[in-house]
């Protein structure tokens, strides 16, 4: 961290809901030991102090879905040193990339009365589509155990350690039963990487793929395992186009699926 | 690894493991029956004597292990169909309480728990303090209606977390305070084979009471000094002639009932010599690399160590957590990159561990016929089929480069 004083932390907005920076809000306690920690010098949605930089962590939340945005994302990170994105949005287009599937112009005339005043791309991308990042945090929203962690491992001059493995070997952990092979539900949890705790799994729901894709992870496998479960290739494939749709993997194997348009 | 003392040569064939603390009961001693309302009374005395009591119970529709407070948290009356990637529950025309097959959970959830606390490290005024003994006191768990192949399980996996010079310290802690009261199976599920494993259905030992439950009640047979306490306690009489003849047929009709009979005569060198076979490959391209099969086997133990530090750099924390040989993170070493890169490869890993080099390591195979890994895989991949296809093509070798990595 920069010499002196507190490092200096910064969190930014792009195409996005908001719900990964009320995760931060939301911490209670954690919030105040942060809020001690560090130097919170840009974070519109906590404070109207709002410093240019250089940041030494910067947090970004959103996906890259106008032309100013690509700008911005640009100039934060010449602005900062490490450099954090959080979210399904900013780690992978978010749910927001379905557009990237379509004609983006058709949608937009189909939603809205005047769409030439829209200053928009044709996709919406990953942060890191475009800049390096330093660490991406998967979730929708982020899981606050992970970003706090992630923090603190930071602020111990330690490189956060963030586990790739499916959602499978959490819910295994907490031993709750198997929602595919009890219900024959369709679960997207052998694909997705862990880091939620297993949250849907715990209340008996299928995994929608919200983290995005586990490590290498076998997506055209379990699309024929939803087949024999009995969804047709084009519900298997939606099962899969939803949050995190535009990642590299889930990407490629829906292209698999349904040739490109 | 440290090969143990007591390590037989690969390829013999598995024997049934002893228990590592003597066996308290002599020959002579009397087998006894136990109505509905002595056993009610057993788990009570077992929760009276201070153990957190453990037992098969519904929950997310499958039987899991869990705390148990009397009869009525049992499974009384439910049957279940296992088969590859599929478990479902059914009623039964009775009411037994162990009238299933084991859903996902064995002892391992307990005594090997899927993440445990190692250390806490805190600094107060800036002197730092190590607590290694971070969670309290060990918990003494009693179990109730584990089967024949679930305390193999344990006696497999004492010899892992203890056979070696570095005893686990954690784990015998546990271990050494726990009651078995298992259960000879009646009812195997359809993925068991026990009987070619050689560990199962009849409980042989392990166990402080083993019982087997027939019409009326259960027959009971003592394994310790403290197993006969409880039945005491409990009011169990001596069994009749009938009873126990009732409770022989009912486990022999069990073997009898279980079909999956694979020829594992030398799987060990059979696997050692396939590294390099096709079918490995074919397996991966339907694997999920999920690591379910490794999470529910009884014997499975690798585990990862993690740390973690508070944001105020104030306190940190060292604990182990359940890993698998699938995921492709746990196969990274020093400098960064994979060892076993392919889901090929990790496939590969886990049977050949399971079926050969466990027994180099512990001296007996690491599998105990459970069937675990068959029904709770949602792919739906059967061990038994996969272990069948490489004995059918022996030899046959693949021509790719990256999976000719030697096993041992
Ligand atoms: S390998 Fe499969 S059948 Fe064997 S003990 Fe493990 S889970 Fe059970
Ligand atoms: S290597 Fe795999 S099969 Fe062997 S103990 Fe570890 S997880 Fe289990
Ligand atoms: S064999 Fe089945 S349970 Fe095991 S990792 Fe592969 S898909 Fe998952």
């Amino acid at each position: 961290m920069s010499g002196g004083g507190r490092p200096r932390l910064a969190v930014f907005k792009l195409a996005s809901c908001d719900g990964c920076q009320l995760q931060l809000l939301d911490a209670e306690e954690a919030l105040l030991d942060l809020a001690g920690a560090v130097d919170i010098v840009h974070f519109p949605e906590a404070t109207s102090r709002s410093e240019a930089g250089p940041y030494d962590v910067t947090l970004i939340e959103g996906s890259v879905s106008t032309p100013s945005q690509l700008d911005e994302v640009r100039e934060i990170r010449e602005r900062s040193r490490f450099l954090v994105t959080m979210g399904a949005c900013a780690t992978s287009g978010g749910v927001q990339a379905l557009r990237n599937w379509a004609d983006a112009g058709e949608l937009a005339r189909a939603v809205y009365p005047s769409p030439e005043l829209l200053r928009s791309l044709e996709t919406s991308t990953a942060v890191s589509d475009h800049v390096r990042v330093d660490l991406e945090l998967p979730g929708c929203p982020v899981d606050r155990g992970q970003l706090l962690g992630a923090l603190a491992a930071l602020l111990a001059g330690t490189v956060p350690r963030l586990s790739s493995a499916p959602v499978c070997a959490e819910c295994k952990r907490r031993g709750y039963a198997c929602v595919m092979v009890v219900r024959g539900e369709p679960c997207l949890g052998p694909v997705t990487r862990t880091g939620c705790g297993a949250l849907c799994p715990a209340f008996g729901r299928a995994c929608y793929g919200c983290f995005g894709p586990s490590r290498t992870p076998n997506v055209a496998s379990l699309l024929d395992r939803f087949a024999v479960l009995g969804l047709t290739r084009d519900e298997a494939a939606r099962k899969l186009r939803l949050i995190t749709s535009w990642s590299p993997e889930f990407r490629a194997a829906l292209r698999e699926e349904v040739p490109a348009r | 690894m440290v090969p143990l003392a007591s390590c037989r040569k690969a390829g013999e064939p598995a024997t049934f493991l002893r228990e590592h603390r003597e066996r308290k009961s002599e020959g002579t001693e009397p087998v006894r029956f136990m109505d509905r309302p002595a056993f009610g009374r057993l788990l009570a005395e077992l929760a009276r004597r201070g153990y957190a009591v453990i037992g098969p119970t519904l929950r997310g529709g499958a039987i899991v292990l869990d705390h148990v407070e009397g009869l009525e948290d049992l499974p009384r009356g439910l049957g279940s169909r296992h088969g590859p990637g599929v478990y479902s529950l059914l009623r039964r025309d009775d009411d037994r309480l162990f009238g299933q097959a084991p859903g996902p959970d064995s002892a391992k959830r307990f005594l090997f728990p899927p993440r445990e606390r190692l250390a806490t490290v805190s600094r107060p005024g800036g002197r730092l303090t190590v607590d290694r003994a971070a969670d309290g006191e060990p918990p003494r768990y009693a179990f109730v209606g584990l089967r024949a192949c679930d305390l193999q399980a344990v006696l497999i996996q004492d010899r892992v977390f203890l056979g070696g010079p570095y005893r686990d310290e954690p784990y015998e802690a546990r271990r050494d305070g726990a009651f078995f009261l298992a259960a000879n199976c009646t009812d195997p599920g359809q993925t068991c084979f026990c009987t070619s494993t050689g560990t199962g259905p009849w409980c042989r030992a392990g166990f402080d009471v083993a019982v087997t439950e027939i019409d009326g009640g259960m027959v009971a047979e003592v394994g310790t000094a403290e197993g006969r306490e409880v039945l005491d306690a409990a009011g169990a009489r001596e069994a009749s002639p009938d009873e126990i003849a009732a409770s022989d047929r009912a486990v022999r009709q069990a073997a009898d009932r279980i079909d999956r009979r694979p020829d594992l005569r030398g799987i060990g060198e059979v696997l050692y010599r396939n590294a390099g076979n096709p079918v490995w490959d074919e397996i991966a391209e339907r694997c999920l690399a999920c690591g379910n099969c490794t999470a529910v086997c009884p014997t499975c133990f690798c585990h990862d160590v993690v740390d973690t530090a508070s944001i105020t750099g104030q306190e940190a924390e060292r604990s182990r957590e359940w890993a698998s040989c699938f995921s492709e993170e746990f196969t990274h070493v020093a400098g960064g990159s994979p060892i076993r890169a392919s889901g090929a490869s990790r496939y590969r890993q886990w049977l050949t561990h399971k079926f050969a080099s466990w027994r180099d390591q512990f001296g007996v195979p690491g599998c105990v016929g459970c069937g675990r890994c068959v029904t709770w895989c949602p792919a739906g991949i059967d061990i038994l089929e996969v272990l069948a296809a490489i004995r059918a093509r022996d030899g046959e070798r693949d021509h790719d480069e990256r999976h000719r990595t030697a096993v041992r």
